[in-house]
């Protein structure tokens, strides 16, 4: 690989294909030490395949992989032996406690954790004798978060770590993984939630057809859209703007960009006050009745829904 | 280190086990029901009296009580020629006699019962006491429980084996588990291992309470070597494993496992001679039959059991039996579906 310096994830060119789709056209990535990199992307957009390629469980057509300077093909147990994986949807056995769960990932590895300080690292001192079909939500992606960091790992991979967990469960997942960067750890994390990609990623690679959209850090992400602020609204009930109307909109000026989403609208705008000026005087003269009109900065979801047509949570 | 793994591994797979109370039950109770109600069903302490109906008809007094002077013969009387046909069919007798020079004698050939009858009818009709009472082989060994129980401990064996292995492997696939310890420097080996020797330590427990209730309770004999019996079951349990892990090693679904298993479990049911000998299938099934590992297991321990058989008599079996462990277990490291 081309950097003098290779970070503890990097891969360069990655290709896979299943018979003639191509789920991952093409990719690179890298994540420093100490930093987070998070892979947005649609449903379909090839984030897992891209994932699961880093972790080994996949082999890529193209492209090369390197995980703390080793490769899949010479050195598959050093690297399992350096890494921590949660995968998306995974169960544990309802009748074990706990702490035998973690135990039994820890007899894997040559150096594990002392199960006690894992469970104190994730928060499940109390529960350690309790059986996984007890837990709640929150505390299964602790154990699962748990088994991942049993080894002291250098790298962690999180597929939609807090999908279906209320507030605060999510918060105590990212302080853990905020903790595991602080002591120099690298992520690589995918997610659905645009907070948790702002919180989590110090570094955003936004992939879509198995191809990389947008990559940086979520201010320069953020910028890279051009666009001055959003604007929200929605009509009354019943009513809505045709395919014409919102090429109308999207011609008045200030205007960049009008969009059908959700129920509702919104355009993308480069000056605020003209944009919404001229949307007034549309909505007068076309005898339209706009509900809750708002303004906001753009977000890495309007960025997301800019480049990709699709709310990241419906996506 | 490898080791530790294989530890942790089949004590973990050993707790999941016997915190299932449907497996534990399968496996322990399950024999025991069955050894009871079959070993009582079919207890026939004696050679059972042969129930003749004799019609009504001239000399039917007189045959009546000729047949009913002799031992081993119930006689009832009946009218109705339709009504007794009917009991016949239901074997609620098991000949149908009408006096007659010669006596009309029907019955049905393919019930021993009524083989039985026509004996004896045409010995008391020769000459009276020729059909001596048959003294019945009730000695302990030769009663159909003997024959039975060790057949039961094989199905336990076999039974246990392949359900509560493949069932386990294809929820932990379904659960995205094996998955999951892919990515971890976990030996495949040491975890196909862990699912024989937590079959193992779970022998031990299983046989304490089935062996002492067939001895003691049915008294079912003992007469042979108790190291060719440890043998036996222990490599009876890994073969069976072995099986169970192949099996299992591609399905997705637990139905998908099931059938594979009732395929693989069914001839073995019927030709392993459980429930009655093997020698009673044709001769060209024989060689089929007795490869199987069900049957090799069987043999051994009913030789083992009733005929007092050792080391020496039962290698043929060990070694049939390692060799299906071995292949099988072989087989499924190469077949296995991680993800």
């Amino acid at each position: 690989m081309a950097s003098s310096v290779l970070h503890p994830i990097a891969a360069r060119g990655l290709v896979r294909r299943f018979g003639d789709l191509t789920a991952v056209a093409g990719i690179d990535l890298e994540a420093r030490a100490g930093s987070c990199l998070g892979l947005l992307g649609p449903n379909g957009a090839g984030k897992t395949t891209t994932i699961e390629m880093l972790e080994g469980l996949q082999s890529p057509d193209e492209g090369e992989i390197s995980i703390l300077g080793r490769s899949w093909a010479t050195d598959a147990a050093g690297i399992r032996e350096r890494i921590g994986v949660q995968l998306q949807e995974t169960s544990f056995q309802d009748k074990l406690s706990v702490q035998e769960t973690l135990s039994l990932f820890a007899s894997f590895y040559r150096r594990p954790r002392p199960v006690p300080e894992v469970l104190a690292l994730v928060n499940l001192t109390e529960k350690a004798t309790a059986r996984v079909h007890q837990l709640s939500g929150g505390q299964r992606q602790r154990l699962a978060l748990g088994c991942a960091l049993v080894n002291a790992p250098e790298v962690l991979f999180l597929d939609e770590p807090t999908t279906g967990l209320d507030p605060q469960a999510r918060r105590r997942v990212w302080e853990i993984v905020e903790e595991f960067k602080r002591a120099g750890g690298a992520v690589l994390l995918t997610t659905h939630y645009m907070d948790e990609a702002e919180r989590l990623a110090d570094d955003l690679v936004i992939v879509d057809h198995g191809k990389v959209i947008a990559r940086g850090t979520p201010p320069e992400i953020i910028r890279s859209l051009a666009v001055e602020s959003i604007v929200e609204f929605s009509l009354a009930e019943g009513s809505t703007l045709d395919a014409g109307q919102l090429a109308e909109l999207g011609g008045l000026p200030g205007v960049i960009e009008a969009r059908n989403l959700a129920g509702g609208y919104l355009l993308e705008v480069d000056d605020t006050r003209a944009a919404l000026g001229s949307l007034i005087g549309w909505l007068e003269r076309s005898g339209t009745v706009a509900t809750d009109i708002g303004t906001h900065r753009p977000t890495l979801e309007d960025v997301f829904v800019s480049l990709t047509g699709k709310h990241l949570r419906e996506a | 280190m490898r080791l530790r793994q294989l530890h942790e591994l089949t004590l973990v797979r050993f707790k999941l086990f016997v915190r299932e109370p449907e497996a534990v039950f399968w496996a322990i109770c399950f024999p025991l029901i069955l050894s009871v109600v079959l070993g009582f069903a079919f207890a026939r302490e004696e050679v059972e009296d042969s129930r003749v109906l004799v019609l009504e008809s001239v000399g039917a007094e007189e045959l009546a009580a000729r047949l009913t002077a002799v031992e081993g013969l119930v006689v009832e009387r009946g009218r109705d020629p339709e009504e007794a046909r009917r009991r016949l069919r239901k074997a609620a007798v098991d000949a149908l006699l009408r006096a007659g020079d010669p006596v009309d004698l029907r019955f049905d050939p393919r019930r021993p019962e009524g083989a039985l009858a026509r004996l004896r009818v045409e010995a008391a009709l020769r000459g009276g006491a020729a059909v001596t009472r048959p003294e019945a082989e009730d000695e302990t060994g030769f009663r159909y429980i003997d024959f039975l129980f060790p057949g039961l401990l094989g199905m336990g064996l076999m039974g246990t084996g392949v359900w509560a292995i493949g069932f386990a492997v294809v929820d932990l696939r379904r659960k995205k588990l094996l998955k999951r310890f892919l990515v971890t420097p976990m030996s495949r080996a040491s975890f196909l291992m862990s699912f024989m020797s937590s079959r193992i330590v779970f022998l031990g427990l299983e046989f304490a309470v089935l062996l002492p209730f067939g001895l003691l309770l049915l008294k079912v004999p003992f007469a042979g070597s108790i190291l060719a019996f440890a043998i036996t079951i222990i490599l009876g349990t890994l073969a069976f494993a072995s099986i169970g892990l192949l099996i299992a090693a591609r399905p997705k679904t637990v139905e998908g496992a099931s059938g594979i298993m009732n395929v693989v479990m069914m001839p073995m049911w019927l030709g392993s001679g459980l429930f009655f000998s093997y020698e009673r299938f044709p001769a060209f099934l024989q060689p089929f039959l007795k490869a199987l590992p069900l049957t090799a297991v069987n043999d051994a321990l009913r030789a083992i059991m009733l005929d007092g058989a050792g080391c020496a008599t039962i290698w043929p079996e060990a070694l049939l039996l390692v060799g299906w462990a071995l292949v099988s277990f072989w087989l499924a490291l190469k077949l296995f579906r991680w993800q």
